[in-house]
């Protein structure tokens, strides 16, 4: 049986091309045959974060086109066995997606034997965001503690609960909430919405927190998803979030003020 | 009171707490008005004139909402008439 998941937000630059990409190496290192599918036409990224951009030969668009089979189109990870990326093409045309095309493609790797598809939205509620979710089975909705991305997530649930073809079928979208870029110093100073209140309004279960960390931007500097740095927070919390995801039961770490040592306040 | 001390006061009074009544407020009112069918506004309209024939409210008087049951949804309608003297 395979699975769609699709990583969502409404919001842009909240951390779904980072947790898609955390997520899905951290499903392939379990064992897990897993594709993650850029669907930011005409803004491809997730290509970059993964450290693959310099072996995009063909793209989505191409596989839907007819102009490339999905093998040519599919990058090998070359660090985790079992993963593949499908990157997005960058072509400016709005329309290059079409439901028949993602359909095929989706049931193409789900014949392939995939067991996890993960479907990396672009920003926005429009037609970008709606083919990304269109056919999943579960949705990840990734929210920054901030009021425009907690309210942002919520217009996306709606959608979910209403446009997508599970919901038109009848069917329920598992929804997981990821909340990233928390900062646990920032929430006791009540600068800064807790985690507690953005489950209390949302109403999604809780999958993980990722803290807010310099070591996101080094990885994506060097095109390593940040969960293979596993001496960081948010590497340890994606591995958390992945192990969760596939049944474990794990607390959750880094909700509270770390006290720093000396040597890490002068060095963390 | 100047505009400075709006800010201050926040400050002190925590901007998460204010963040949050915010978002459930918003968040209500998004939901009762999500799902609503397209001649919604218009009908709103037209029940607001004839009301009007009758008692003199304004537009603000009148709240119209529809709450989403599992079964059945509920049109609500919510005037407040003049004040009596
Ligand atoms: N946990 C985190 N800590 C610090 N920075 C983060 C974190 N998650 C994401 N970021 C940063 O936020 C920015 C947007 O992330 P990205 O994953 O591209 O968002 P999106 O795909 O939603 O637009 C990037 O610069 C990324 O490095
Ligand atoms: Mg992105």
């Amino acid at each position: 049986m395979s699975k769609v998941i699709v990583v969502t937000s409404g919001k842009g630059g909240v951390g779904k091309t980072t947790t898609s990409a955390a997520f899905a190496a951290g499903l392939a290192s379990k064992g897990h045959r897993t594709a993650v599918i850029d669907f930011d036409v005409g803004l491809r990224n997730l290509d970059l974060i993964m450290g693959v951009e310099r072996r995009v030969v063909y793209d989505f668009v191409n596989v839907i086109n007819g102009e490339a089979t999905l093998r040519q189109a599919l990058i090998k990870d070359k660090r985790v066995d079992n993963l593949f990326i499908l990157p997005a093409s960058q072509t400016r045309d709005k329309d290059a997606l079409t439901k028949e095309g993602v359909e095929s493609v989706i049931n193409e790797l789900k014949t392939d034997g995939f067991e996890f598809i993960v479907c990396d939205s672009p920003a926005g509620i429009e037609k970008g965001a709606f083919m990304a979710l269109y056919f999943a089975d579960e949705a990840i909705i990734v929210t920054n503690p901030e009021v425009s991305s907690v309210r942002d997530s919520d217009r996306i649930l709606g959608i979910l609960q209403s446009k997508s073809r599970a919901a038109e079928n009848g069917d329920v979208i598992k929804e997981h909430l990821v909340i990233t870029r928390y900062s646990p110093e920032r929430v006791d100073m009540g600068d800064m919405i807790s985690l507690e209140d953005i489950v209390d309004i949302l109403s999604v279960p809780l999958l993980a927190v990722i803290p807010e960390s310099g070591s996101v931007l080094q990885a994506s500097n060097s095109g390593v998803p940040v969960i293979m740095d596993i001496k960081s927070r948010a590497g340890q919390a994606y591995m958390d979030m992945t192990a969760r995801f596939l049944g474990e039961d794990i607390p959750h770490r880094f909700l509270d003020i770390e006290k720093k040592g000396f040597f890490k306040k002068l060095f963390g | 009171m100047g505009l400075f001390d709006i800010f201050r006061r926040d400050r002190k009074k925590n901007t998460a707490n204010v963040a949050k009544e915010r978002l459930q407020i918003l968040i209500a009112h998004e939901h009762s008005r999500a799902g609503a069918p397209d001649y919604f506004p218009e009908m709103r309209d037209e029940i607001m004139d004839v009301i009007k024939k009758y008692v003199a409210v304004d537009d603000k008087g009148l709240n119209v909402k529809l709450e989403k049951g599992d079964d059945y949804d509920v049109l609500e309608l919510n005037i407040t008439l003049p004040e009596r003297r």
